[in-house]
């Protein structure tokens, strides 16, 4: 199944992610061929089989809920554009 | 004795041995390929990053320990990390705009491992964005070149650490390995690269692609130095839920032990068009040195095989697409700078900080996972990866490793598989059952077509490393096709 420009647009809202007038031919062009690719899965027949969850079918670890690691909020903060006071900043969400 | 000169050419153990025999320092290997990363090697363009102040003072830290009679495993041995690996206070930017600028305030648990094992950090390797690439050309800071031939693509996407190691730049180099990014380069640049079982080695701190196929590797020149590397790496960590808690074994240990009877299954489906023939008989020519070797060879099937490609391209895709959705701009990372709103802004960070790959990954993601195709698509693909593992599951019955070629061809030119995304994925039709199936994989040099170097691909039972290592071992001491250097790069 091919794509259309509509599609991606959408898609490109879902994933919160701009593309420009310039790179939508591309994308569409590229992506129409992918889906058309992995479509080739519908063809196999899997009745009865289950989806695999993990390679080796390991359940999730569970651990005690404790504090494992010091406070380093000013030195992970420094990979954020704006702070303050401790807070990340971002633009404002409510009027 | 060993002299200055060959260190360039030397494997992790013999350059341990000749520290150990006080036939130079670890400071001395550490200036000699310092100098050949940033010349002779820098066109290369395979380093991101190369932390010579640091490295030197770790060298200096080495050599003193060395000389107090103190021994670890790696102790004053340089290595690279992938930049994909977190570097403590050093750049880790996974070969991407949105991390040109991202310093981890911690060091991945591989990183911390090796650190502790005595290894020095030379540098950060080049990558594809994000590992998304079967050729090292969606990084951000330009494609890495083949030093068989810099016209030619080094493989991705552990380009950079590939091309490091084939071009004696380094011994040895961390990599990451989701659909063949290790196993590739490695035999597109003529050496020895391992991804172990999911779960062997701490994701802790590797930038995550697709969580449920990422595994952390390593590239050497020899069996014997994976072993080594390996050995030190690998180990449960409570960091990483994934994590497995199944005792290291002693890889180096027993390397030299026979293989007769050990039974290698041959995958009748890899041989099928889309093989290179020259590269068949390569593969073809290896399987009977270890044929000779006392090893026995078997054909098998693994019927669903060609559907890995696909099933990968979904699977993958839906991991990235949500694991790339915390690149927001706002903790860390790339920040758009004109925006309106809290909605623009990310939509603006996301769509300037990706390259068009990994953009690419993420929509597919998106769209194999969103309401209305999430059954077709993702669920379709999680019973097709069932069917996979069930394949090398009856295979193993059988047979105690699978062989076969590890790429469809040699190197290919860099641009040339750009415009096809269909063509570059698959590149990958060999390794990337492994990955689904969560099973330890290893390609060694086997020959040369066209003067270029192409790969024999072992995989092994889960958490087999141990027969892979020593059944190359045997082939790299009946041949010497992992000897082999780029005349360049001399």
């Amino acid at each position: 199944m091919s794509l259309n420009k509509e599609q991606i647009k959408y898609l490109a809202i879902l994933s919160r992610m701009d593309i420009q007038d310039s790179e939508t031919k591309d994308v569409v062009d590229k992506l129409s061929r992918i889906v058309e690719f992995v479509d080739q899965l519908q063809a196999v027949s899997t009745e009865g089989t289950e989806p695999m969850a993990h390679p080796l079918e390991q359940g999730q670890r569970l651990r005690i809920d404790k504090v494992t690691e010091d406070n380093q909020r000013e030195k992970i903060q420094l990979n954020a554009n704006e702070t303050n006071n401790g807070m990340y900043l971002v633009p404002k969400v409510i009027d | 004795m060993m002299t200055i000169k060959e260190i360039q050419n030397m494997t992790l153990c013999a350059l341990k041995q000749g520290m150990k025999d006080k036939d130079f320092t670890s400071l001395e290997i550490t200036e000699v390929l310092l100098s050949r990363i940033n010349g002779l090697g820098a066109p290369l363009n395979a380093f991101i990053t190369v932390t010579a102040e640091q490295a030197i003072k770790e060298a200096k830290d080495a050599d003193k320990l060395i000389v107090a009679g103190k021994d670890k495993p790696l102790l004053g041995l340089p290595i690279a990390h992938k930049d994909l690996f977190c570097t403590d206070g050093v750049l880790t930017s996974c070969a991407s705009k949105m991390l040109h600028n991202f310093i981890p305030p911690y060091d991945a648990s591989v990183v911390k491992n090796l650190k502790a094992s005595g290894a020095i950090m030379l540098g950060k390797t080049n990558m594809d964005e994000f590992a998304m690439g079967s050729s090292n050309e969606t990084s951000y800071y330009g494609p890495v070149k083949n030093p068989w031939n810099l016209d030619l693509s080094p493989g991705g996407s552990s380009g950079g650490s590939a091309t490091a190691v084939a071009a004696c730049l380094v011994p040895a180099a961390t990599g990451t390995d989701t659909g063949g990014s290790i196993r590739q380069p490695a035999a597109l640049t003529g050496i020895t690269g391992i991804k172990p079982t999911y779960g062997r080695v701490s994701r802790f701190g590797m930038i995550a692609f697709a969580s449920s196929l990422d595994q952390g590797g390593v590239f050497t020149r020899s069996a014997e130095d994976a072993a080594l590397l390996l050995g030190e790496m690998a180990g449960f960590d409570d960091n990483d839920s994934t994590s497995v808690d199944v005792p290291v074994p002693d890889y180096l240990g027993g390397i030299n032990q026979s293989i007769k009877g050990l039974k290698i299954g041959l995958v009748r489906q890899h041989f099928d068009a889309g093989l290179d023939d020259d590269n068949a008989i390569a593969v073809k020519e290896a399987l009977n040195v270890l044929k000779d070797q006392g090893a026995e060879i078997i054909d098998i099937d693994l019927p669903n095989i060609e559907l890995s490609v696909p099933t990968y391209y979904v699977v993958a895709s839906a991991e990235c697409s949500s694991n790339l959705s915390r690149y927001d701009g706002v903790r860390f990372g790339y920040r758009a700078e004109n925006y309106k709103d809290l909605n623009e802004f990310y939509c603006k960070t996301r769509g300037e900080g990706f390259g068009a790959e990994v953009k690419r990954r993420i929509m597919t993601g998106t769209y194999v996972l969103s309401a209305g195709y999430y059954d077709a698509y993702y669920l379709k693909a999680q019973k097709v990866r069932q069917l996979i593992s069930q394949d090398f599951k009856k295979a193993f019955e059988k047979v105690d490793l699978i062989a076969g070629p590890t790429t469809p061809s040699p190197a290919f030119a860099l641009g040339a598989k750009m415009d096809d995304p269909i063509e570059m994925y698959l590149n990958d039709i060999y390794t990337i059952g492994a990955n689904l199936a969560g099973l330890p994989g290893m390609s060694i040099p086997c020959g040369f077509v066209n003067d270029l170097p192409v790969g024999l691909q072992l995989v092994g039972k889960h958490f087999g490393e141990k027969s892979l290592l020593q059944c190359g071992h045997h082939y790299q001491q009946a041949t010497d096709w992992h000897l082999q250097v780029p005349e360049q790069f001399k």
